[in-house]
């Protein structure tokens, strides 16, 4: 971090910065963090910031939230080159790479349509395993169909990026 | 000897090491040689129930499951197609492999969804075999048709294999290249039209097992070959019938092509067949397809005593 974002957003005090974040793809990362977010907090987005590794990447601060491991690793399926930074007290106290998940469970919908986990009427939770990690791809443990990371980043949605 | 068998579910190729499909193999031919002396000294399933809940429809499959139960003692129940079944009523699949379970000592079941097999085997107890789920796998033939190579070769690995047709649909063909990657092939030839190439996943499988493949033509590869592995192409797969003609002759086999064959080569087809082997080959020494057919009934016979002990 640092340069000119500091310019454009106050530093936080408690929280966690998503930094390294593609370009476009900061609400994505809100919108798979939706449920742990919570209401009524201060967050702070920063698109299409300057970035020597990336050219151009997006930056989501999110005040007074510390999140487990398990969402911030889920934030890898359409961010895999994040970067978490857990600050508390203005200090980075945990700087971390995101991990693609080795199984995903829910959030992924199989594109195969004959797949068993689209079967109407069937309690069935669809279930990824991470194949590789770059190209990023999981497979879907019931059809055995590949998500490539494109596929998984437009599922994954949100907004068109900008 | 055969423990890692009982109770097991089967429903991928992959699910299973060299080693273990060897003591299958071994299994197989002590059932073959019984079969042979006019059956089996034993009834080794006697007493038990294996339900056959064949969703979509079935001749070949399911009465060769039938026979290899009834073959061991064990009896059956179960049912061919939706027709008149709960299922026909709105129930899901889940409730019917529930009741399933609730009767028989193990589920065998062919269903259209890919994926089914696997969901089936979570949600039973007992253990569940594949007959076949949509598109993707099909590990029992694979068994047999492996069974088959080993008979006619006296082994499984290095040696050289074309896999012919439909390779994107055809659950045999996938189920087969699959197995190569546990068997490894000397070199493996994909023969099929554009339209119909080997699934991403089948190929990246393929590509990790370090498995030597390319595609090629079906008159180059036919002197190059040990097994030719032939499967069918479909009609639905192709829109336009015109061009389903076309792409049809060049995936066929004849036995003017096969008089450049190697001595070794064995003709393999999971059958039925319509005519992409031509009644020529019949009575070439190449042809094993009835003999693997023969297989079916010996091979199951050797899996549901393995996973049902006896
Ligand atoms: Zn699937």
């Amino acid at each position: 971090m640092g340069g000119d974002e500091g310019l454009v957003v106050r530093k936080i005090r408690h929280g966690t910065v998503i930094d390294h974040i593609p370009a476009g793809r900061a609400l994505r990362v809100l919108r798979l963090l939706g449920a742990t977010l919570g209401g009524g907090r201060r967050i702070a987005i920063v698109i299409n910031a300057e970035s020597r590794k990336l050219g151009r990447k997006d930056i989501v601060k999110i005040e007074g939230l510390e999140p487990r491991v398990e969402d911030l690793d889920r934030i890898a399926l359409v961010a895999p080159t994040a970067t978490v930074n857990i600050v508390r007290d203005y200090r980075v106290v945990v700087k971390r790479k995101v991990e693609p998940p080795a199984e995903v469970r829910g959030i992924l919908r199989c594109a195969n349509p004959t797949c068993i986990t689209r079967k109407p009427g069937e309690p069935v939770t669809p279930r990824f395993r991470l194949v590789s990690r770059d190209p990023l791809e999981y497979q879907c443990v019931y059809c055995g169909s590949i998500l490539g990371e494109r596929e998984i980043v437009e599922q994954l949605g949100g907004p068109a990026p900008l | 000897m055969a423990s890692g068998w009982r109770g097991r579910d089967v429903i991928s190729i992959l699910d299973f090491t060299r080693g273990e499909l060897e003591e299958l193999f071994l299994e197989a031919d002590k059932v073959k040689m019984a079969l042979r002396r006019g059956g089996l000294q034993r009834r080794p399933l006697e007493g038990k129930l294996v339900a056959l809940a064949f969703f979509e429809p079935s001749t070949r499959t399911r009465m060769s499951f039938e026979a290899a139960a009834k073959r061991l003692g064990a009896g059956t129940i179960g049912f061919t197609g939706p027709e008149g079944t709960s299922v026909e009523k709105g129930e899901n699949l889940a409730d019917t492999i529930r009741m399933l379970d609730a009767y028989a000592d193990l589920i065998v079941i062919r269903h259209r969804y890919e994926g089914s097999a696997l969901y089936a085997a979570e949600i039973a107890e007992a253990p569940v075999v594949n007959g076949g789920d949509g598109r993707q796998h099909h590990p029992t033939q694979a068994m047999i048709d492996l069974y088959t190579v080993r008979e006619a070769h006296g082994r499984v690995e290095g040696l050289d294999y074309a896999v012919v047709g439909d390779l994107r649909y055809g659950r045999a063909a996938a189920s087969f290249m699959l197995a190569l990657t546990i068997f490894r092939p000397r070199r493996l030839y994909l023969v099929y039209p554009p339209q119909l190439a080997p699934r991403r996943e089948v190929v990246s499988a393929l590509e990790r097992a370090g498995v030597r493949f390319e595609r090629a033509e079906l008159e180059e590869v036919i002197g190059e070959v040990d097994v030719l592995y032939v499967t069918r192409i479909q009609r639905e797969r192709f829109p336009d019938p015109e061009e389903y003609e076309r792409v049809r002759g060049s995936y066929r086999v004849t036995a003017s092509m096969l008089e450049g064959a190697r001595d070794s080569l064995v003709v393999l087809h999971p059958l039925p067949r319509v005519d992409e082997i031509d009644h020529s080959v019949d009575s070439t020494r190449h042809a094993w397809y009835f003999r693997q057919a023969r297989n079916g009934v010996p091979v199951r016979m050797a899996l549901l005593k393995l996973i049902l002990g006896g």
